[in-house]
C-alpha cells in the first residue's frame, strides 16, 4: 500500500481515478485509453506542481516519506556483488549503519549508510536509522578498510540523528562521532556522501565529511530538526513548519549556501514512488563523480578537502 | 521548557541569590547553601572553599585565573556573527546577536587567548557561556581554527575550554558545518605532534560534544560538569527511563572511561603546566 501524505492527497485521488478508469471495458461513448492518457498527463502536470513548489516543511516531510528508499533498496540496483561487513568489533553490530564492499561497474567501492528499516520489525530492528557509537565506530573501521585498499568510499545519508540514549551516552557517542569527522577529513582516499533522505545533525554528519556532498531533490539537511527546532527557539512543536522555514535544509537551500556540489535529480513521481528511476539518476551522478576524482593525486585530494573544510562559514571580518 | 534554555537559565541558581547586602558581596551557593563572601569565592576561582561547587565564569574571568599574571593577550578580536540565513524563530538572529553582545561583550561564544600557563606558552580557546549559551557558529569554528594555527606557528600546545549548548541553530547548517570544520584543522595539531588537550566545563553538549572537544590529545573535565550528545531531558523523553545518577556529569564520563581525568579548577594550571611538558619533552627523539 502507498503512503500519501496530506499534501499529496490530490495525486493519490488523481491515481485511483486514472486506475478505476483504467479497469473498466471500452464504452461507446468515450475513447478509455484516450482518456487514461489525458488524466495521466493532467497527474503529471500536478505532480510537477505540487512538488516543485513544496514549502521546506513540505520536503522535509518528504524527505522521511515512509516509502522513500532506503540504502538497501539501492543496492541491488546501483551496485553488484554487494558484501555486507558487519561489526565495529568492540561491542556490536549496530544495524542503524550497514556497509560493505560492492562492485560499481568497473571499480571496487566502500558502500556505507543508515538504513532506516521499512516494515515496522526492520524500523526497531534498525532502530530506526539512529545510529548508536558502535555503529560510527563500525563505520570508522570500514573507512579505515577502505583506505587500506585504495578503495574510494560512497556514503549515503539518511537519518534524523544519532540516538540520544543513555547507552549511547554510556559508550561515547559525542567521542564515536568525533572520531569520524577527524579521521574522514584525511581519509586517503576518495570520499563521496549523499543525502537519500533525511540529513539529521551530527548523526548524518559523521558519515558525511569527505570530497563531494551531493543531495537528492527531496532531501533535507539540518542542524536540528524542524519539531526540535521549533521546541527550543519557539518552544512548541507545533512551529515546525516555521522552523523548517528558516532553517532551509533543503537541496536548493544548501546549494544557494555553497555547501554541496550539486542537487541529484529524482523521477517526476519523486524517488518515493520510482525507485528504479531514482537509482537511475543517483548511479549517474556518482560514476561520474567518481571517475572524476579517481583522476586527482591524494596529495591534491587531500589538499583541496583541507581547503573545502577549512573554509566553511560565513562570518564578518572588521 | 528545553533542556537548551535550562541550561542557559542556570547560572542563576547556581550563583543563587544575592544577599541582603545591596552590592551583592554576599552569594549563596547552589551546593552547600552556605552564603559566601564574593571576595572569598573569587580568590578561590569562584569554586565553593566548602563544598567544592565550581561556578560558572565568564571567559575573561577564567583567563584571569589560568594565565600568568600579564603574560597574555586576546586575539582574533575582530570577527563577527553575521545573519547569513536571514534567520528569524521569536526574535530575529541580528536582534539576538545585538542582545548577546550587550549582555556578554562582542567577542562571541568563543575567546581566543595567547598566555603562560606556570611559564609554558599555550594557544587558548574558551567558550563563553553567557553568549547565547555558548553556541558554536561560523565565528565559534574560525575562532578555533585560527587558535589551533596559532598553536601550529608558535609551536606551542593547544588548550581549548568548551562551555556549549551545541551548535548555533540560528546559522543552520552552517553551524553544523563547523564540526568537520573544528575537526578538521585538529589533524594538523596531530600531525605536527603538539600538544592539544581539551578542559570540558558545564555544561558540554550536543555538535560542540560531538567534534572538537572530544578530539584532545588529553581531555579532562571539571567536577561534575554536565557533558553529553544529547541533552538529558531529550533522553528522558525519548527513552521514558529514570536516568542514572550522575548521568552525563564529569566523574560518570570518568567511570565510563570516556576522558582522562576530572580535575578541580584550583589544580588546573599545575595539572596543565606538568601535561604540557611531558608532551614537549621528547625523551624519544628520532634521530635526524
Ligand atoms: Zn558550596
Amino acid at each position: 500500500m502507498a503512503t500519501y501524505l496530506e499534501f499529496e492527497r490530490p495525486i493519490a485521488e488523481m491515481t485511483s481515478k486514472i486506475e478505476e478508469l483504467s479497469l473498466m471495458g471500452d464504452d461507446a461513448d468515450i475513447n478509455i485509453a484516450e482518456e487514461v492518457e489525458r488524466l495521466n498527463k493532467k497527474k503529471d502536470e500536478l505532480v510537477h506542481r505540487i512538488y516543485n513548489n513544496a514549502t521546506r516543511s513540505e520536503v522535509a516531510q518528504l524527505s522521511r516519506h515512509p516509502d522513500r528508499p532506503n540504502l538497501l533498496d539501492y543496492v541491488p540496483l546501483i551496485f553488484d556483488d554487494f558484501q555486507e561487513l558487519h561489526g565495529d568489533r568492540a561491542f556490536a553490530d549496530d544495524a542503524a549503519i550497514v556497509g560493505g564492499i560492492a562492485r560499481f561497474r568497473e571499480h571496487s567501492v566502500m558502500v556505507v549508510g543508515h538504513q532506516k528499516g521499512k516494515t515496522t520489525k526492520e524500523k526497531i530492528h534498525r532502530n530506526f536509522g539512529m545510529a548508536k557509537p558502535e555503529g560510527y565506530r563500525k563505520a570508522l573501521r570500514l573507512f579505515r578498510l577502505a583506505e587500506r585498499f585504495d578503495m574510494p568510499v560512497l556514503t549515503f545519508i539518511d537519518t534524523s540523528g544519532a540516538w540520544p540514549g543513555i547507552d549511547a551516552e554510556e559508550r561515547g557517542q559525542s567521542e564515536a562521532i568525533a572520531r569520524n569527522l577527524m579521521d574522514l577529513a584525511v581519509l586517503k582516499v576518495p570520499v563521496i556522501s549523499t543525502v537519500i533522505g533525511e540529513g539529521g545533525s551530527g548523526g548524518a554528519l559523521a558519515i558525511g565529511v569527505g570530497d563531494r556532498l551531493f543531495m537528492q531533490k527531496l532531501s533535507t539537511y539540518a542542524v536540528i530538526s524542524p519539531e526540535g527546532c521549533a521546541a527550543i527557539l519557539w518552544r512548541d512543536r507545533k512551529y515546525a513548519p516555521q522552523a523548517a522555514e528558516a532553517l532551509k535544509p533543503t537541496a536548493v537551500d544548501m546549494q544557494e549556501l555553497g555547501l554541496i556540489d550539486g542537487i541529484i535529480d529524482e523521477p517526476k513521481d519523486g524517488a518515493h514512488r520510482d525507485l528504479e528511476g531514482a537509482a537511475n539518476f543517483l548511479a549517474e551522478v556518482l560514476y561520474n563523480s567518481l571517475t572524476e576524482l579517481l583522476q586527482i593525486p591524494v596529495a591534491t585530494l587531500l589538499k583541496e578537502r583541507e581547503n573545502r573544510l577549512r573554509n566553511l562559514g560565513e562570518f564578518t571580518r572588521k | 521548557m528545553s533542556w537548551l534554555t535550562r541550561l542557559i537559565e542556570r547560572p542563576k541558581t547556581i550563583l543563587g541569590k544575592e544577599g541582603d547586602t545591596p552590592d551583592g558581596l554576599w552569594i549563596k551557593c547552589a551546593g552547600c547553601s552556605d552564603t559566601l563572601y564574593n571576595k572569598e569565592l573569587e580568590r578561590s576561582e569562584m569554586v565553593c572553599p566548602r563544598c567544592g561547587q565550581h561556578v560558572r565564569v565568564s571567559a575573561a574571568q577564567r583567563a584571569s585565573f589560568l594565565f600568568d599574571v600579564d603574560s597574555y593577550d586576546e586575539c582574533d578580536t575582530n570577527l563577527f556573527s553575521q545573519d547569513t540565513l536571514n534567520f528569524k524563530d521569536q526574535m530575529r538572529y541580528t536582534d539576538r546577536i545585538k542582545a548577546a553582545n550587550k549582555k556578554a561583550g562582542n567577542g562571541d561564544a568563543a575567546r581566543n587567548y595567547l598566555g603562560d600557563i606556570k611559564g609554558v606558552t599555550t594557544s587558548v580557546t574558551m567558550f563563553e557561556f553567557a553568549y547565547m549559551g555558548g553556541s558554536m557558529g561560523s565565528v565559534v569554528g574560525e575562532k578555533i581554527a585560527l587558535g589551533m594555527e596559532r598553536a601550529l606557528e608558535r609551536r606551542c600546545p593547544y588548550l581549548l575550554i568548551t562551555a556549549s549548548g551545541g551548535a548555533r541553530m540560528q546559522e543552520g547548517i552552517l553551524s553544523l558545518m563547523q564540526m568537520a570544520k573544528t575537526s578538521s584543522v585538529a589533524n594538523r595539531l596531530q600531525e605536527a605532534k603538539l600538544p592539544f588537550v581539551c578542559l570540558l566545563t558545564d555544561p558540554t553538549m550536543g555538535g560542540v560534544s560531538a567534534s572538537v572537544a572530544w578530539l584532545g590529545d588529553v581531555i579532562i573535565a571539571e567536577p561534575n560538569a554536565l557533558i553529553g550528545f544529547a541533552g538529558p531531558r531529550v533522553i528522558q523523553e525519548t527513552v521514558a527511563e529514570e536516568l542514572p545518577a550522575g548521568f552525563q556529569r564529569a566523574e560518570f564520563l570518568l567511570q565510563h572511561g570516556l576522558i582522562d581525568e576530572v580535575v578541580d579548577r584550583r589544580e588546573q594550571r599545575d595539572y596543565l603546566k606538568t601535561l604540557f611538558e611531558h608532551l614537549m619533552a621528547r625523551a624519544y627523539r628520532q634521530p635526524n
